[in-house]
Order: structure tokens, then sequence, then C-alpha cells
């Protein structure tokens, strides 16, 4: 019974990190309509710069976060000026395929700048099991996780209340619904966007220090925006708790279908079964569990 | 003035509805299929033919097959390398397993096999629409390549995972030269794709479009939203499937599931964004510009003496750069670039 | 107005499309009847026990302020809507709700208030999607584009040009019917419509958004095509001119209820219809 906590809890939490990566997605298509497809690349961009200034310039750590944020942001002002603004008001579908090319131009210009050899991330958490839990509850769940719960739910704490409780959050939402309407009402679009892809970076940034520490700076960290298309599908494209209980649920299930399911059928389920978990739910909820309803007259 | 429409008037509908209605595009094409018929196999190199030409013709057909379900009935779908790797790994399941099944009848098998897949994962198309079918797809892409990987009757029990595609025979005559091969994969994606232009064109095509536009009113005024839609999985898949038969048999000889990864999904609709989405032409030309480039990239990184890990970066971020160019310069891509410059050669050597 | 029309309608014209002398083809027997419909969303009730019935040849109007149901209700005939409660009865057959597939299939045609054209086609191809029901060749035969596919596409298309000559939509058949105007996107939706050779013609607001020309001319046609044809029409439309002119009898919808049913004068005169939406002219 034990091991299975631990299954479900390790599961739990690597949906957290899941939750991360797909709140970066939540916030731009909350506030563009735009589904990012490259977040992910932008995920692995903010971990290689980071390792990678540290190996060139050989700087820590503290020194190399701060020039991160810079090159992050610069990257979001770069993104909104050449690929946004020209398509301002373009179908939704145009959009995606749009990032769909830039996470291809990302992850080339990532590689092209640093290489694109595995790295280690040293983060001043260690990946060690809680001595807390391990005496009390005999529980082995990795501080380095807990650490990246609190972040995570630090993190959409922030969003949430930046969304509904400021002027900017207004601006943001109005301009998700429509970009003309939103121009034609005085709302700097350009400057919102700017502000808006520099905060993605820096959420993709957070998630990339997180992941590259668990699995090391590679490649195959692309892959985990991928990921985040079930948790967003079950939550919903437009809801940020949606993104956490998504990931929850995400995490948990696959990794109890990989241990429990996964022998039977010779491994490796866990490649899928996040997206067919997402496409059964879909069936029954087309819209994801916090989505709004969309509505369509005729 | 040599290409104009001025006098070649249509005096019933069967002429104005051609496929090339204007005399100097049939002559054109005429003259491009003798080339191709013809002049290419006799003057080409083998590297041109086995490298360039055949990978060139297998992506157009794949690309016309999601063409088919995304740019005509408007179904998003990023699981096109699933269905061709249904389509070879059936068409040899079926060689291998009936002795003396024809090899062409294997591959309509095997592109039917493709179709069923297409038809059982496109139920879901019914209730999910956009990103969220996308998604779904990469459920298929993902599904699809691991039975193959997992289930070992498919592979023949091959311990590698990896099959090799038997020759190519056609009564008695063997295709194993690339090009013979270049022939047979021409002959079969010229007769796929006047079947697709023939079904765009006709109530068929136009139900896909009505479904793709407004499926609604598409549905107040007739059209069976099911049907269509799953006619359009199935006719896409068919086509991917025949394409993936022909990319193991006709050009990499050995292949592996994981060929048919989510990266050639990812080429593909690359091919019909560039190309242009909705378009048979747009298909060739995509697949064209995606083929051509990477060959390019090479030259050029060959010829400035780059490292090959740059020169591949390089081509993922210039496939990027592209995508991005195309969707804010032209969003119909080469097709329509093509169309308008037909338009303005209509009017050369005048400006208007 | 009320001139104009009338001349239309007693002069012949030397083309196809032209209208009796006599006045109007007599009505018929009641084909549609609509009894106690009620429909809500959730908590919003659209509809509340509405009865009417529609009788065969005639112009039926419906009309009443925004909000008052009027497009629900033609959802409800024509099978997009499902009422709660109530029957409708077509053609003799009752039934608690039509299902859209067989509306269309038993001869119920419409256009809509915000156009519903197919935006990536041209226009022969919209109005040859009217036709599809029509059409028996399956996938396979028109992907060989032989034979039967080939005749029935030809034939098809010769019934599909009719309608163009009719509508006077000649000049523009090829053209992507998103490059088109408001009003001819409407009149193409018009074509589309009767491509489908319908029993029932439903019409949402065919002519808002169009100047006094295209009104005169939207009306000859929708006279034209109830007298060429035969067609019943139900007509939902916001300028009093044109409905007391060319309807028979007129349905008054307000808040989801019926408040005034019959001819056009009786309708005029009716003081609840008077207070909802008509209003009175300023001595």
């Amino acid at each position: 019974m034990n091991f299975f906590f631990e299954v479900l809890i390790g599961g739990l939490l690597s949906g957290v990190m899941y939750a991360l990566v797909a709140i970066g997605f939540v916030l731009i298509y909350k506030a563009s309509g735009v589904f990012n497809f490259a977040q992910g690349a932008m995920v692995y961009f903010a971990a290689l710069t980071c390792v990678g200034v540290m190996d060139k310039l050989g700087v820590s750590l503290w020194i190399a976060l701060p020039i991160t944020v810079a090159v992050m942001i610069v990257l979001g002002l770069a993104i909104e000026r050449v690929v946004l603004r020209p398509l301002v008001n373009q179908p939704e579908i145009t959009l995606f395929m749009a990032t769909i090319g830039l996470a291809f131009f990302i992850e080339g210009l990532a590689q092209l700048m640093f290489g694109a050899q595995v790295r280690k991330l040293e983060l001043p958490i260690e990946d060690v099991p809680s001595q807390y839990l391990m005496d009390n509850y005999n529980i082995l769940v990795s501080q380095f996780d807990i650490m990246a719960a609190a972040v995570c739910g630090l993190l959409v704490t922030t969003l949430a209340l930046l969304f509904s409780k400021t002027r900017v959050g207004r601006a943001l939402r109005a301009v998700a619904d429509d970009h003309q309407a939103a121009l034609a009402v005085g709302i700097p679009l350009q400057r919102i966007w700017a502000v808006l892809w520099a905060v993605a970076g820096i959420v993709a940034l957070v998630a990339g220090l997180l992941w590259g520490a668990r699995n090391g700076v590679q490649f195959a960290l692309t892959f985990v925006a991928l990921k985040a298309l079930p948790v967003l599908i079950l939550g919903g494209f437009t809801s940020m708790p949606g993104a956490i209980v998504g990931g929850l649920v995400i995490g948990a299930s696959e990794k109890l279908a990989e241990v429990y399911i996964g022998p039977l059928v010779g491994g490796g389920i866990e490649g899928w079964f996040p997206y067919v978990l997402a496409l059964l739910f879909l069936l029954v909820r087309p819209e994801g569990l916090f989505g709004e309803k969309i509505i369509r007259r005729i | 003035m040599l290409y104009r429409e001025a006098g070649q008037f249509k005096t019933s509908y069967q002429a104005d509805g051609q496929i090339f209605p204007i005399l100097q595009d049939r002559i054109a094409l005429l003259a491009m299929l003798a080339v191709a018929v013809v002049a290419v196999p006799l003057l080409a190199s083998p590297y041109v033919l086995s490298a360039i030409l055949i990978p060139f013709l297998i992506f157009s057909l794949a690309a016309l097959g999601l063409n088919i379900l995304t740019g005509y009935a408007g179904q998003l779908s990023l699981g096109t390398a699933a269905f061709m790797a249904v389509g070879a790994f059936a068409s040899y399941n079926f060689i291998l397993r009936i002795p003396g099944l024809p090899v062409l009848l294997a591959f309509v098998l095997g592109g039917l096999s493709a179709a069923l897949v297409g038809i059982a994962f496109g139920l879901p198309s019914l209730r999910i629409r956009g990103f969220y079918l996308a998604a779904a797809t990469l459920a298929t892409q993902f599904f699809v390549v691991w039975c193959l990987t997992k289930i070992p009757y498919l592979t023949n029990y091959s311990t590698s995972g990896v099959i090799t595609a038997q020759p190519i025979v056609i009564l008695g005559y063997a295709f194993d030269t690339p090009d013979r091969k270049y022939l047979l994969v021409l002959a079969v994606v010229a007769v796929m794709a006047l079947l697709a232009k023939n079904m765009i064109r006709s109530n068929v095509g136009r139900s896909w479009m009505a479904v793709r536009d407004m499926d609604v009113a598409a549905e107040v005024i007739g059209f069976r939203l099911m049907r269509t839609k799953l006619l359009a999985f199935a006719v896409s898949s068919f086509y991917c499937g025949v394409a993936g038969a022909l990319y193991a048999y006709a050009y990499l000889g050995t292949v592996e599931p994981e060929a048919y990864n989510l990266d050639l999904s990812f080429r593909i609709l690359f091919m019909i964004i560039i190309g242009g989405v909705g378009s048979v032409l747009g298909s060739f030309l995509g697949a064209a510009f995606i083929v051509l480039l990477p060959v390019l990239l090479n030259v050029v990184a060959h010829s400035l003496a780059l490292p090959t890990s740059v020169a591949s970066n390089l081509e993922l971020m210039v496939f990027g750069a592209l995508i991005i160019f195309f969707l804010i310069v032209e969003p119909h891509g080469l097709a329509r670039l093509w169309q308008i410059g037909k338009e303005k050669l209509r009017l050369w050597p005048f400006p208007h | 107005m009320t001139e104009d029309a009338q001349m239309q309608m007693n002069e012949p014209e030397a083309h196809f499309g032209a209208v009796s002398t006599d006045g109007r083809r007599p009505t018929g027997p009641v084909i549609l009847d609509l009894k106690n419909i009620s429909l809500s969303f959730g908590g919003v009730r659209a509809l509340t026990d509405i009865s009417f019935d529609v009788r065969q040849h005639e112009i039926r109007a419906i009309i009443g302020p925004n909000g008052a149901g009027k497009s629900s209700m033609l959802n409800v005939i024509n099978g997009v809507y499902r009422p709660q409660q109530g029957q409708i009865a077509y053609r003799g057959e009752v039934r608690k709700n039509m299902d859209c597939h067989a509306a269309a299939k038993s001869g119920i045609a419409r256009t809509f208030q915000n156009i519903a054209l197919f935006k990536g086609m041209t226009v022969l191809d919209n109005i040859m999607t009217g036709r599809n029901l029509k059409m028996k060749s399956n996938f396979l035969m028109q992907a060989l584009y032989w034979g039967p596919a080939r005749r029935e596409e030809i034939a098809h298309r010769i019934k599909a040009e009719e309608i163009i000559d009719f509508l006077e939509i000649q000049a523009i058949r090829k053209t992507p019917v998103g490059r088109l105007p408001y009003g001819l996107q409407k009149r193409v939706e018009l074509g589309r419509a009767l491509a489908a050779e319908p029993e029932i013609l439903l019409l949402d607001e065919p002519m808002a958004g169009m100047n006094v020309e295209e009104k005169q001319d939207m009306c000859r046609f929708i006279l034209d095509v109830n007298d060429q044809f035969g067609t019943t029409i139900v007509l939902i439309e916001h300028d009093m001119g044109v409905v007391m002119d060319i309807s028979d009898r007129v349905v008054v919808l307000d808040y989801g209820k019926k408040i005034g049913d019959g001819t056009p004068d009786e309708v005029r005169c009716n003081q609840d219809v008077i207070n909802a939406y008509l209003g009175v002219a300023c001595a």
C-alpha cells in the first residue's frame, strides 16, 4: 500500500512539473488567444541558456539567472515584433502553425548557441528524500519535488491574481477575446503582448530550471511541452487552476498506468497513455474540466 | 501574350469542368509528363532519382492525403506518419503471409488498413474540433507507433523491430533499379492525384469543404456530418497508407516503426502549410520545397565548411523561419503564389 | 414600395421568372402545423406555447421585436433545435421534433440571419452543395469521374445554372463567396436554398442590410419563387412595408409568445401588436 502511495505521490509531483509548463500555455492563450506550441522550446531554450552561460562565462547560477531572465525578455520582445505583430487578427489556426515554426526555430537557435549535449543543472535544493516525511510518515518524497510544488503554487497564485485583479489583467483578457476590438478601445496591443511573452518566458525559465535539474538539460525537454497538451485538454485551455488539476491527474495516472498496467502490455505506455486519456475525456467533455463552453449561434 | 484564355470558349458544362481549362496548361502538363516519364529516367543520375525525385513523389502523396483531411475537410491532424506506418507494415504483412499476392494489391490493402485505422481514430472528430482534435491525433500517432513496436507479430518477430521490404516484382518484371522504382512511384502518384482531384471537384469534395467552412449549415442543407468526416479520414489515411508503403518499399528498403515518428508528421504538415493548404498543386510544391531544402542547406554548409551539427541546427532554424515567413507573407502558400504568377502571366507583357 | 410591388406582380416580364397576371396561386391545405411548441435553453424560455399553421403555396411572415424567438422558431421547424414540448405536423406526419437531415430531405430549405455560406467555395459550388441530397453516386464513382458520376454532375450543373440565371448572378458564378458584398451573398444563399427544390423555404431576414433597390430585387425573387414553383415561404422580416405587401398571413411573436395571427390587415389593427412592435404614427 505504501508503494501505491509512493507511486501516486511521485506521479502527482511529476504532474506538478507538467503543470508548470502548462501554465505558460494557459497564460499566453488566455491573454492573446494564441496556442503557443513553442512553449516547450522556450523551456529548453531558457534552461540551455542558463547552463550555457554558466559554462561559457564560468559564472555561478546566481549570476547566470538574471542574464537568462534578460535573454528571455529580449526573446519575448523579439517574438512579439517579428511573429505576432504581422499576424494580428489572423485565424487561430494560422497563429498556432506560426508557433510550430517558432518552436523549431528556437530549438535550432538554442542548440546553435550552446551545443546539443546533455548538461547537468545543479540547483541549491538537493534531490533527496525529505527527512521529515521519512521519519514521521515513512513515505519517500524528495525535497526537490516539494519545493517544485511550492513554486508552482506560488506562480499560479501570482498569475491568477494578476489576471483577475489588475488593470493589465483585464486588458489581457480583452485582447484574448478580440484583437481588433481591443485595439479599437485603445489597449496598447504590442506593449501588452511584449510583456506577456516576456512573462511567459520567465515562467518557461522556472519550468526549465526545475525540469533541467531533474532530468538534465537536453533536447528531450521539448517533448515535455507535448505532454502539456493532455494537461491542457483536461484542465481547459483558459484556466490556471485547471492546468494544475490537469497536471496532477495526468502525472498521477501516467505513473500509475505505467507501474500497474505497463507490465501487462510490455511497458512504455507512458508515451501514449496521457493522450488517450485526454482523448477519452474530450469525448465526454469537449471543452475540458474548467474550460469555457463554446456556444455557436446560427 | 503567349499565355492567355482569350479565344478559348467553352460551349458545354463538361468542357467548363475540365481540370485544366486553358489550352496552354494542358500542353504544359503533357510536356511535363513527357519529361517525367521519358527524359528523367534517361538523364537523371541514380542519386537524383533515389534521394530527391522518389521521396518528392512519395511525400507529395502523403501531403495530398493530409491536405484532403486538413485542407479540404478542415480536420487538423498531427498523426499523418502513423497512418503511413500502418500502410507500410500492413503491406509488409500481407505480402509476407499471402504468397503470390500482387505487390500493387498489397499496397492497396495496406492503404485500406490505414483507412480503417483512420476511421477508428477519426471518430473523435465528431465531437472534438480544432486544437483539441490535433491533440487527439497525437494520441493516434503515439499509440499506433507503440503498437507496431510492441506487437512482435507485426514485425515478423524481428529482434530489432526492423523489417526489410520485399523486392517489388510485378508480372515478372522486377522493380529494383532506381529508375524503375521511380517510374512505378510516378505512375502510382499520378493516378492517385487524378483520383483525388476528381473527388475534390465532385460532391464529395464539396461536402468536405462545406463541413470545413460551416458544419452546422452543412448539416442543415443535408450533408451527413459523420459520413463526411469519416470518409475524409478514410480517404486521407488511404493515401497516407499507400505513401507509407511506398516509403518503405521504394525508398528506404528497411524500416522500423520509429521512422514514422512525430517529426515526420510535422514535416508533412509543413509541406502543406508552405505548399498551400487546400490545394492539390500545393501538396506537390510543398513536398518539393521540403525535400529540396535540406539538400540545398547541405550544399551551402559544405561550401562554407560548417560542421554538421551547425548545419542541422541551421536547418531547424531555416524551417521554422520559413514557416513563419510563409504564414505572414502568403498564408495560402506556394500554390497561391503560383496562381498569382499565372494571372500576371496572362497579362504579360502588359502591366494590367 | 406598395405600388412597385403591385406593378411587378401584374406585369409579365419577358425573361425567366415571369409572374402571372391574374395575381398569385391560391393557397392550398395546411402542410405545416405547429402545436404548443415550447423551447428553453437552460433557464431561458425562448418560445412558450406557440401554435400556428402554414398553408401550401402561401407566404407566411413571422414578425416581432428582436429576441422574440423568431429565429428559434425557424430552427425548430428545421430541426436544428428540439422543443421540449409540443408537436410538429409536416405533410400529415406528426412528430415531437424534426430531425435536421430528415427536414432537409423532405423538402425544407432555409437561409440564415448571419449568412451561413461556405466562404471557401465559389458561388457555383455553394449552389451545387444545395443539390447534394439529389446526388446518388458514391465517392468511388466520383473519383473516377466517369459515366454515371460525370453525367450526374453535369445534370446538376444545368439545374444550378438555371437558378443562377433566375437570380441574375451569372457574372459572379466563379467568384469565391467570401469576396462578395453582403447583398450578393444573401442572394447566393437564397440560390443555395432554391437548389434543393424545396417545398417550404424558410427565410431568416433575407433583406437585412439591403438598400431599396436590393430589397425590390429580393422581393421580386421571393414572389417569383412562390409563383413559379409554388414554394411555400415562411419569412422573418423587419421591414413592415415588405411584410404587409407580400405576405398572405402574419404571425407576431413577442418574448417567445404569440400575440397575433392573421392577414396583414388584421395584424396591423391588433392592439397588442401595435403596443409591442408596430407603434403608432405620431399625429
